[in-house]
């Protein structure tokens, strides 16, 4: 694909419909984030219609070939979340297809006018896209039928769509979607809002379980991660960045490096002080990654670091270990009078405090980004081509803009499947390394970030600590809650991931609650880690609740369900608010699944917990054992989840399985530290991960309300941690109040 | 630079490589062949586990002209005849992977396990399998699907095996044991 531009690329999919050039479009109306096109076709052709060369488009998402294979495209970047299967499923679904006729394409392009928003993040995605992918595949299949009906000279009324054929219902008389393709792509584009679908007991794909639909390509090795992009003429990259973030560079022996084996140029490159684009750097290119790799050990940098980041994780100990206000500066919000319920005599008090540290997103496909930026001659305009793992096309597409001065007809973008992200492929940076690399050499040139550049380099899960405390009265109820967190102030506002949220339980909804924040400025770069806030809110409150349950005398389910109150919408009119009914649901059901209440052997416990977040709710039971030499074993965790009606049985599975075995690996061992704005940890050898003999067996039950299908990428993990540390308390009676537990003397 | 000839997949490549250059690098940016992944560069992850004489390797931390004239096999040589490893075929019926990245270094690791060990324990499923991380946690699926592959292979599935595979449904009743649909 090299030195293809946008409209070569625009062109080829064209060419998919027959070489028709000439297309009319339709606006989808009602959609949130409207103005995707449904139908990105002809206008309804004379008699003949095209020849059916090839295959024919039904709209901008879907077309048929004569063999009958449907091609679905995939607009929204894949990281391991299964939204390029999802979301296919959904409009085979409507549309009546089998979904052994149908293969996935991604899209060659980013282009937020057909294809609509075109990023991932969130848990949101497929919520987002729910009711645009029902109504894609509910025209195609109203084409068909309007087809069928022609063709078999039957009544609209009396035809179905299924398993890619149309049906008549009161005989045998029926036609493929194949035999129909020509005719169904000259019937008029149905009005968006005449569209009707189907019924839950109707659904045949959606609620199944599927194999991703690259699950061949992975195999096999074939799958098209950005890091395998090979293109003529390509040289390899590294970019070399000050050890503490934000340094400047002064000097470095660029003449030195040059003639180290495989090495065709280097550089010092200025950047703009904005880690999420360029920051200063040595830039190498050769001939093989590992000829780059040797070649910057070589080299010698003078950095300037008046600027740079001198955090210490030994500081910011010592900073909240010592604080002596129960209330921060700031306070985020306040319901009741906290301070006369604190003071009553009548009350226990109960105070806590808890710890969580800085943590990486270690994905396993390092960052990298390969670039052909091609200089305009003669008059043509500049041209920027990327294969770029991202889960924000439309962000780098802003970034060209801003930075490069590059229109969106000047940058062609491959979206690439991304080996893991968690929420670290939403910045820049790699790819404007890239870039920067490719202008000055003139070719193509592939940044491959080593291992430790992607330790060092994250934007990392911010650390911190959490004081709270609760009242509870003669009866054991909690009459006051309090929070105070101790985080990371960034750009003068509450990092992201630092500290809690408002909307969190119980602070949304405990009718006594002041939640407040001290917040500390630090450089260290902080970004989304899967389930941003709640990863670690639900850490300090769902074992904090278990705490007061203790303290009570009280049982734990009763405890949280007696805090839930009466089922109700945390935010009227909201449906991706908190509903106190389903969190309910989910608790009782995982309480019942893993037989919450039996007696437990000597050194063995059940840990319960519950959290709220991306519109999912989600409780777990963790069944552990600790041995006399503290060696920690997840037998079991139960999960009940709510998030609405399964989209791919075996992917959203996948995310619980996968979600609670990465929060544990998180909890068990991970913690990133800092000194002097140096990160300490540089590989894997020094930031432990969990392996497969520690893997706990998952069950999972879905609780498949009416309610709008969402995402599972995130919400199945902040349970997973104060589940553990609760288990380990009844297994124990010791109280885990800091992660990770191998800084407790856990083994696992 | 000398060349060095490899054995890769039955196939003979005389390569100009660094003496020092990681069989990685070798397979992944000289020969094109990127099944092999890379994930820490120290041994660590098992990304880009290949065979050497049918022993599983981390070819990031072995140079290629330690390995001249021996036989190496890669992910891309793991089918043969046009037909998927058994192995293969369970990862895609029962749809193993995440994200995918660690999944042909998880295959060569479990198929060098199945070559010494027909029908292996969890037990030493834990011992052969504990060098290659899973950032996605899919070790619930990798543990299930070597057993499937294992059960199948002493049943003759190399003989029975059908030689199309187009993103099948994954294994439907395994995900239904343990996923209830509805409740
Ligand atoms: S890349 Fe070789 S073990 Fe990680
Ligand atoms: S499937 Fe993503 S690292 Fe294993």
């Amino acid at each position: 694909m090299s030195g293809v531009n946008l409209e070569d690329v625009l062109q080829a999919l064209r060419q998919q419909s027959g070489g028709i050039s000439r297309r009319g479009f339709l606006k989808l109306t009602g959609v949130a984030g409207g103005g995707l096109l449904l139908a990105a076709r002809m206008p309804a052709l004379a008699e003949e219609g095209p020849s059916l060369v090839g295959s024919v488009e039904l709209n901008a998402f879907v077309s048929i070939a004569e063999d009958g294979t449907i091609t679905i495209y995939s607009a929204t970047p894949e990281m391991g979340q299964g939204i390029k299967t999802s979301l296919p499923m959904i409009v085979a679904e409507e549309m009546g297809a089998s979904w052994d006729d149908v293969r996935v394409l991604q899209t060659e392009e980013v282009n937020t006018e057909i294809y609509g928003e075109q990023w991932t993040g969130g848990s949101y995605t497929l919520n987002r896209e729910w009711n645009i992918m029902r109504r894609l595949g509910a025209s195609a299949r109203e084409m068909f039928l309007a087809a069928g009906a022609i063709a078999m000279e039957l009544p609209r009324s009396e035809l179905k769509a299924e398993d890619s054929r149309v049906y008549h219902i009161h005989s045998d008389a029926s036609r493929s979607f194949a035999e129909l393709a020509a005719l169904a792509y000259r019937q008029p584009v149905p009005d968006p809002d005449t569209l009707v679908f189907k019924g839950r007991q109707e659904y045949r794909i959606i609620g199944t379980a599927k194999s991703q639909v690259d699950s061949n390509q992975i195999v096999t090795g074939t799958a098209d991660f950005g890091i395998d992009t090979r293109v003529d003429g390509m040289l390899y990259g590294v970019y070399e960045k000050c050890p503490a973030v934000y340094g400047r560079v002064v000097s470095a022996n660029i003449d030195e490096v040059k003639r180290e084996p495989g090495i065709v140029d280097a550089w010092i490159i200025k950047g703009n002080d904005n880690p999420r684009e360029l920051l200063d750097g040595v830039g190498i290119v050769g001939t093989s990654t590992w000829a780059v790799f040797q070649a910057r050990n070589k080299l010698v940098i003078e950095w300037d670091e008046s600027s740079a980041s001198k955090d210490s994780w030994t500081d910011f100990k010592q900073f909240a270990e010592s604080l002596e206000a129960r209330v921060g500066s700031e306070v985020l919000v306040s319901r009741g009078d906290v301070d006369a319920v604190l003071k009553d005599d009548r009350h226990r008090i109960v105070e806590s405090f808890y710890e969580f540290p800085y943590v990486s997103h270690l994905c396993l496909e390092p960052m990298n980004c390969t670039a052909h930026f091609k200089p305009g001659v003669n008059g043509a305009k500049d041209h920027l081509e990327v294969w770029l793992p991202t889960q924000m096309g439309p962000r780098f597409q802003a970034m060209a803009k801003d930075r490069y001065g590059l229109e969106a007809d000047q940058v062609t973008i491959h979206i690439k499947r991304m080996g893991g992200s968690f929420g670290r492929r939403t910045s820049n940076e790699y790819a404007c390394e890239a870039i920067e690399l490719s202008m000055r050499a003139g070719r193509p040139v592939k940044v491959t970030w080593s291992r430790e550049d992607n330790m060092k380099y994250d934007f990392f899960r911010a650390g911190g600590f959490q004081q709270i405390r609760a009242a509870l009265d003669e009866s054991g109820k909690v009459a006051g809650w309090e929070e105070h967190a101790i985080g990371v102030e960034q750009d003068g506002k509450q990092a992201i991931g630092s500290g809690f949220r408002t909307g969190a339980f119980p602070l949304a909804s405990f009718p006594v609650v002041r939640g407040s924040h001290t917040l500390v400025p630090k450089k260290t770069l902080l970004g989304p880690w899967r389930a941003p806030w709640s990863n670690t809110h639900a850490f300090v409150t769902q074992g904090f609740i278990h705490e007061l349950a203790v303290a009570a005398g009280r049982d734990h389910l009763e405890l949280l369900l007696e805090m839930l109150g009466e089922p109700r919408w945390l935010e009227e009119g909201n449906i991706r608010a908190m509903n106190t009914g389903r969190a309910a649901d989910v608790i009782r059901l995982a309480a019942e699944k893993a037989g919450w209440g039996r007696e437990m052997p000597p050194g063995s416990g059940l840990g319960l917990s519950f959290y709220f977040c991306h519109a999912a709710h989600v409780a777990e039971v963790a069944e552990v054992s600790v041995d006399t030499n503290r060696k920690l074993t997840l037998h079991r965790v139960t999960a009940a989840v709510d998030v609405g009606p399964i989209v791919n049985m075996s992917g959203a599975l996948s995310q619980v399985q996968g979600a609670i075995i990465d929060g544990y690996s998180t909890m068990v061992g991970q913690k990133i530290t800092m000194e002097n704005g140096r990160i300490q940890q540089t590989n894997m050898d020094q930031y432990p991960v969990l392996r497969i003999p520690a893997a706990p067996a998952v069950d999972v039950h879905f609780i498949q309300s009416d309610n709008e299908p969402t995402g599972l990428g995130e919400p199945a993990l902040p349970p997973l941690a104060p589940a553990v540390a609760n288990a380990i308390y009844a297994a124990t009676g010791e109280r885990v109040r800091k992660m990770p537990l191998s800084e407790l003397g856990f083994t696992v | 630079m000398p060349g060095v000839t490899l054995d890769v997949n039955g196939k003979k490549h005389t390569v100009d490589v660094p003496q020092d250059m990681p069989l990685l690098w070798a397979l992944r940016d000289v020969m094109g062949l990127t099944g092999t992944k890379f994930g820490c560069g120290i041994g660590q992850c098992g990304a880009c586990t290949v065979h050497v004489n049918g022993q599983p390797m981390r070819s990031c931390v072995i140079p290629a002209s330690a390995v001249a004239g021996q036989k190496i096999t890669t992910i891309e040589g793991l089918a043969s005849n046009g037909e998927l490893h058994p192995l293969q075929q369970v990862w895609i019926e029962q749809d193993v992977a995440q994200c995918g990245y660690c999944q042909t270094g998880q295959i060569m690791s479990a198929a060098a396990l199945l070559n010494r060990n027909a029908t292996p324990s969890d037990a030493d499923i834990d011992a052969a399998m504990s060098g290659n991380y899973c950032r996605c946690g899919t070790y619930i699926r990798i543990r299930e699907a070597i057993h499937t592959a294992a059960q199948r292979t002493g049943a003759g599935f190399y003989n029975a095996a059908p030689a199309a595979h187009k993103a099948p449904a994954a294994d439907e009743a395994a995900a239904a044991e343990q996923a209830e649909h509805q409740v």
